[in-house]
């Protein structure tokens, strides 16, 4: 239960860390808010050999808005995003989302970046990236570059970063008028980890369904989104039978493995209840 | 592995050691330290006894390196009476029974003064919400609650 030896490493700058990663490269790990990779050291279930500590670089953790988009530095805490003005008015469902993130000293350490670099499936905000077609900007030493939160989630616990890259920031479109989102989370207990979790964003124009968003939490791989069942919505007016028609498509769409507390039966039919919750609340809500 | 200095105030004492760089936060103040109050229960961040308050928020110490806390402000259960006298929120967990066996309490302890420095006259829900955070293996969760509302009493009381 203690973990094993390794070097520490703490840069004062982006630069440094970049230079750290690409010098210790792969046994360096970066250490943001500990709250998955230090558990996971505790039990000896990986032992990186050099630890980068990018806690004290400066400018990481910054929440902004930037044109049309909201730019979350990958060191912001769940605790910040959480109690954020600017998020709160520009991604509401991220905040709907927190919610229901672990607890309160979780939060205050946890980040959004190490959050999605950890790629746990039944984690919530792969669901909100992907469900909001967020941006991920990831750099190395070398090179910067933009992969979009649809194909950033290659597997569970599984990036698509490469060797030597990092999480810088994520960017979100801002929400627009018209649109309305919401989060349904089906789990144990509060704060738990979801059994299954939907993150669902519809957009009203004269009466019509113009563009619907769907994805998952707590199926095969994190941040899995629906098309079956955005395409369905797509012109409806959203009235409860679109919206029943759709969800049933849920349970066919996903492809959920088994845990100790919900077998895969029970996570399709959660997916279908919850994706209709969800849409019923976004509909409402993009009024 | 080398050793990394390092210097923090521990319940407003300063200390300076030198540390490995897997040494816990819970074990550098328990057995570098000494200071037994925080307790060690899961280690992987479930359980909620180690917390203790780092520059002023709750976190694990079972999950953070003694290195990451150089040069902060670190609060644990032990520095909570002052002069022998009681807190406020320990002596509401004396009236109120909310140590049972007394494990979690350190824990429970940490969150609850996290909870009353950010809101004097938090909800029972609040307090709830709060508390969760932490396992009591007793399930005696009501008497903890009460404890902490009995403790925003207190500290209304004594601020008056």
């Amino acid at each position: 239960m203690k973990p094993a030896p390794f070097e520490y490493v703490r840069p004062g700058s982006l630069a440094e860390a970049l230079d750290a990663l690409a010098r210790h490269a792969p046994a360096g790990r970066i250490l943001a808010g500990g709250q998955s990779l230090v558990p996971m050291m505790n039990l000896r279930l990986v032992k990186p050999a050099v630890l980068i500590d990018i806690n004290r670089v400066p400018g990481l953790a910054d929440i902004r808005v930037d044109g049309g988009e909201l730019v979350i530095g990958a060191l912001a805490r769940h605790a910040a995003l959480l109690a954020s003005e600017l998020v709160a008015k520009h991604c509401p469902l991220m905040v709907e989302a927190y919610r229901c993130v672990a607890h309160g000293p979780i939060r205050n350490r946890g980040t959004l970046g190490g959050n999605i670099s950890h790629a746990d499936p039944a984690s919530e905000m792969p669901a909100v990236l992907a469900a909001c077609d967020a941006k991920i900007g990831v750099r190395s030493a070398k090179r910067a570059r933009t992969i979009p939160a649809t194909e950033f989630f290659t597997g569970p616990l599984t990036t698509a970063l490469a060797e030597g890259e990092m999480v810088t920031e994520i960017r979100i479109p801002t929400a627009k008028p018209g649109q309305g989102a919401a989060w349904q989370e089906a789990a144990n207990r509060q704060g738990d980890f979801a059994m299954a979790g939907v993150a669902a964003i519809v957009t009203v124009a004269g009466g019509k369904c113009t563009h619907a968003s769907v994805a998952v939490a707590g199926m095969e791989r994190p941040g899995v989104r629906l098309p079956a069942v955005e395409k369905k919505l797509v012109g409806t007016t959203l009235d409860d039978a679109a919206i029943t028609a759709a969800a049933s498509m849920a349970s066919e769409a996903v492809r959920p493995s088994g845990s100790y507390h919900a077998d895969p039966i029970y996570k399709r039919e959660l997916a279908e209840t919850l994706t209709a919750r969800a849409l019923a609340a976004a509909r409402e809500r993009a009024r | 592995m080398a050793l990394i200095p390092i210097s923090l105030k521990v319940n407003g004492t300063r200390f300076e050691r030198a540390v490995e760089p897997r040494r816990l936060l819970s074990d550098f103040l328990r057995e570098d330290l000494g200071l037994k109050a925080t307790h060690v229960g899961c280690e992987h961040g479930v359980c909620g006894t180690c917390t203790v308050l780092m520059d002023g928020e709750a976190v694990r110490s079972c999950l953070s390196f003694a290195v990451q806390a150089d040069g902060c402000e670190v609060r644990t259960a032990d520095g909570l009476a002052q002069g022998g006298k009681l807190s406020a929120l320990q002596q509401a967990f004396w009236e109120k029974h909310g140590l049972q066996c007394g494990f979690c309490t350190p824990g429970m302890l940490m969150v609850a003064t996290e909870l009353l420095e950010r809101n004097a006259k938090p909800t029972k829900a609040e307090i709830e919400e709060a508390v969760s955070s932490n396992l009591c293996r007793c399930t005696g969760y009501y008497n903890i609650v009460e404890s902490v509302q009995r403790a925003a009493e207190l500290m209304q009381e004594g601020a008056k």
